[in-house]
């Protein structure tokens, strides 16, 4: 990439920081916590980039680690700890582990395939959620769950500002850790991964090792998403999990995001924008809208072959369809 | 004596045609074994069984004595068995050396086991090593994709080494190169560590008595005759099976 672009590119991301850091003042509170409940969506448009783009394993399944990251958070709220950090910790790995149970579904499986099983493994965790009222208060939800201090001796985050920011950070770090990852090793392997999978087996590589790996970091990151999610609104149901967030979250990662950790971000941004912004002036199509949104998305999806330029490590160049392995028909008798 | 890599009454049917019908071949510690026969033979479809690629209707493949008959390519590939393949050049998106690392990695052999880091700093020494080796040391930035014919060979070649092979299969390496790329092969093959036993299929019968000890000849998915290059050269159903097929 042309050095002038890069330099363009960071002076952007300097001033897209900054306005994030200082929105807060800018606007009311009811916005501020709606750019809270947004980062928690981008973080999770994070791990469906993650998934779908540098995997090849297109998702609509991450709403479930989410889920499970916010209900983990909401449990160990209630019973051991105030400090974010630890519902932080407590939901990452309960959306790992939720996305280890869910490897030997997807790892073999492509495309469409994928999109379906995660579907209905999101589905599957939807109704469990409104059933298991004991835990989750059914399809009421759970209001008026206390806020959380991010560290030990740090003050509770009580105002809406206070907890967008400590949103923010979190998100920022995030995302940090997932864009140094992906400049190792593991970064490489997976950018091998999407260009010949087959070619990379054939150098010794267990590759569904690192689809199985990529899973469950991915599942981590959109359960540590669920507990920002309950932080910022306090509140959590069923409804934050449904289909139609399934829907948005691809879409936002189709639009800025398969081929870029940012992108996914801001994909979410402008997904969540453009469908407050039509619930205000079609108060009664907003969600037809943005199911025909949806389709044309999955229509693309497969096909997706104006691929932007690889940006190495990054932002990662897209893939949304690991490509078949273009091998000679299997003999009798014989796996290829 | 146990070979390296042998193949005991293997058989692959294609619908109603036995691409290879019972073959059994044997390729020794540091041989170089030439596989040479008429167009259909069932050389490419031998080497993708003893690759890991295709698995036989019948018969057993052997490494070392073990059988590695299920095991698929990257398992074998793990154990050394390593394949120059011939239609894409690795990956065309990475640079030629980060193929070459990435191709050095499963195998890499870091000093210290327990140092974290130790087998990428492995794989990257012998990346280096590789690129000088085959000639690509200064292409190491250039994307995979962007390189000409002959070096995508050379980058395939290096990719392969730096899996450290004991076994390297070669299906007509020398296929689309110029003149001075297929001087450049033979000489590289020539100079190759015995330690790398190689399989080489080849049209080119110059290149066969070139550079190999042995020579296998196949035709019609079985094997005709097995033998050192003099040997085979007098043998008279070989220059049949030759005068037929072959120009
Ligand atoms: N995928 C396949 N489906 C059907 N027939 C196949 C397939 N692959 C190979 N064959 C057939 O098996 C036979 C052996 O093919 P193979 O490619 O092994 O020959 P070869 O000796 O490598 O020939 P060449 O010198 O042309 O490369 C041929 O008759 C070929 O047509
Ligand atoms: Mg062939």
């Amino acid at each position: 990439m042309p050095r002038a672009l890069r330099a363009l590119r960071r002076g952007i991301t300097a001033v897209v920081l900054v306005g994030l850091v200082l929105a807060p003042s800018a606007v009311d509170d009811y916005t501020v916590a709606l750019l809270a409940r947004t980062l928690a969506l981008g973080l999770v448009a994070v791990s469906v980039a993650l998934l779908t783009g540098v995997a090849g394993l297109p998702t609509l399944g991450q709403t479930a680690p989410y889920a499970a990251g916010a209900y983990a958070s909401v449990v160990v709220g209630g019973q051991l700890s105030d400090v974010g950090l630890v519902h932080l910790g407590v939901a990452a790995a309960a959306g790992a582990a939720l996305a280890a149970a869910t490897v030997p579904l997807v790892v073999s499986a492509r495309g469409v395939v994928v999109l379906m099983i995660t579907l209905a493994v999101g589905e599957l965790v939807v109704t469990i959620v409104g059933r298991w009222r004991s835990v989750t208060g059914g399809t009421d939800g759970l209001a008026g769950i206390p806020p959380v201090r991010p560290l030990w001796g740090l003050p509770v985050l009580a105002t809406d500002r206070a907890r967008y920011l400590y949103a923010l950070v979190v998100v920022a770090v995030l995302v940090g850790v997932v864009l140094l990852v992906l400049r190792t090793r593991v970064g490489l392997l997976l950018r091998a991964g999407r260009d010949d999978e087959a070619r990379l087996r054939a150098s010794g590589h267990r590759v569904a090792l690192h689809v199985a790996g990529v899973h469950v970091a991915a599942g981590a990151v959109a359960g540590a998403a669920g507990s920002l999610l309950v932080v910022a609104q306090q509140y959590v149901s069923p409804a934050d999990f449904g289909f139609d967030t399934s829907a948005l979250l691809l879409l936002a990662v189709v639009i800025g995001g398969t081929w870029s950790v940012g992108g996914a971000l801001i994909g979410a941004a402008i997904v969540i924008a453009s469908r407050d912004w039509l619930f205000g002036v079609l108060p009664g199509q907003a969600p037809l809208v943005l199911g025909l949104a949806f389709v044309a998305t999955v229509y693309l999806l497969p096909g997706a072959g104006h691929r932007p330029p690889a940006v190495r490590g990054r932002l990662l160049p897209p893939a949304l369809t690991r490509r078949p392995v273009p091998d000679r028909p299997s003999p009798t008798g014989v796996r290829a | 004596m146990t070979p390296l890599l042998s193949a005991h009454g293997v058989t692959v049917r294609y619908g109603s045609l036995a691409a290879l019908d019972g073959v059994d071949l044997r390729l020794e510690l540091g041989q170089r074994h030439a596989l040479i026969g008429p167009n259909g033979a069932g050389k490419t479809t031998l080497l993708d069984v003893l690759g890991g690629r295709t698995r036989p209707a019948a018969g057993r493949v052997r490494l070392a004595g073990r059988d590695v008959t299920r095991l698929g390519p990257a398992a074998r590939a793990r154990r050394g068995v390593n394949r120059i393949h011939q239609r894409p050049a690795g990956w065309p998106t990475l640079t030629v050396r980060e193929n070459v690392l990435v191709a050095a990695l499963p195998r890499a052999a870091p000093t210290r086991r327990w140092w974290p880091g130790g087998a990428r700093r492995a794989a990257a020494r012998t990346t280096g090593a590789m690129l000088e080796r085959v000639g690509l040391a200064g292409l190491g930035g250039t994307l995979a994709g962007h390189l000409a014919h002959g070096q995508r060979r050379q980058l395939e070649i290096a990719m392969a080494l730096a899996g450290r092979p004991r076994v390297l299969l070669l299906d007509e390496p020398a296929a689309g190169l110029s003149a001075v790329e297929v001087e450049w092969l033979v000489e590289f093959l020539r100079v190759l560590p015995r330690s790398v036993a190689v399989l080489l299929v080849e049209h080119r019968l110059d290149l066969v008595y070139a550079l190999s000890d042995t020579v296998t000849v196949l035709r019609d998915g079985r094997t005709l005759a097995t033998g050192t290059p003099a040997e085979i050269r007098a043998a008279e159903p070989v220059r049949q099976a030759y005068a037929e097929g072959v120009a």
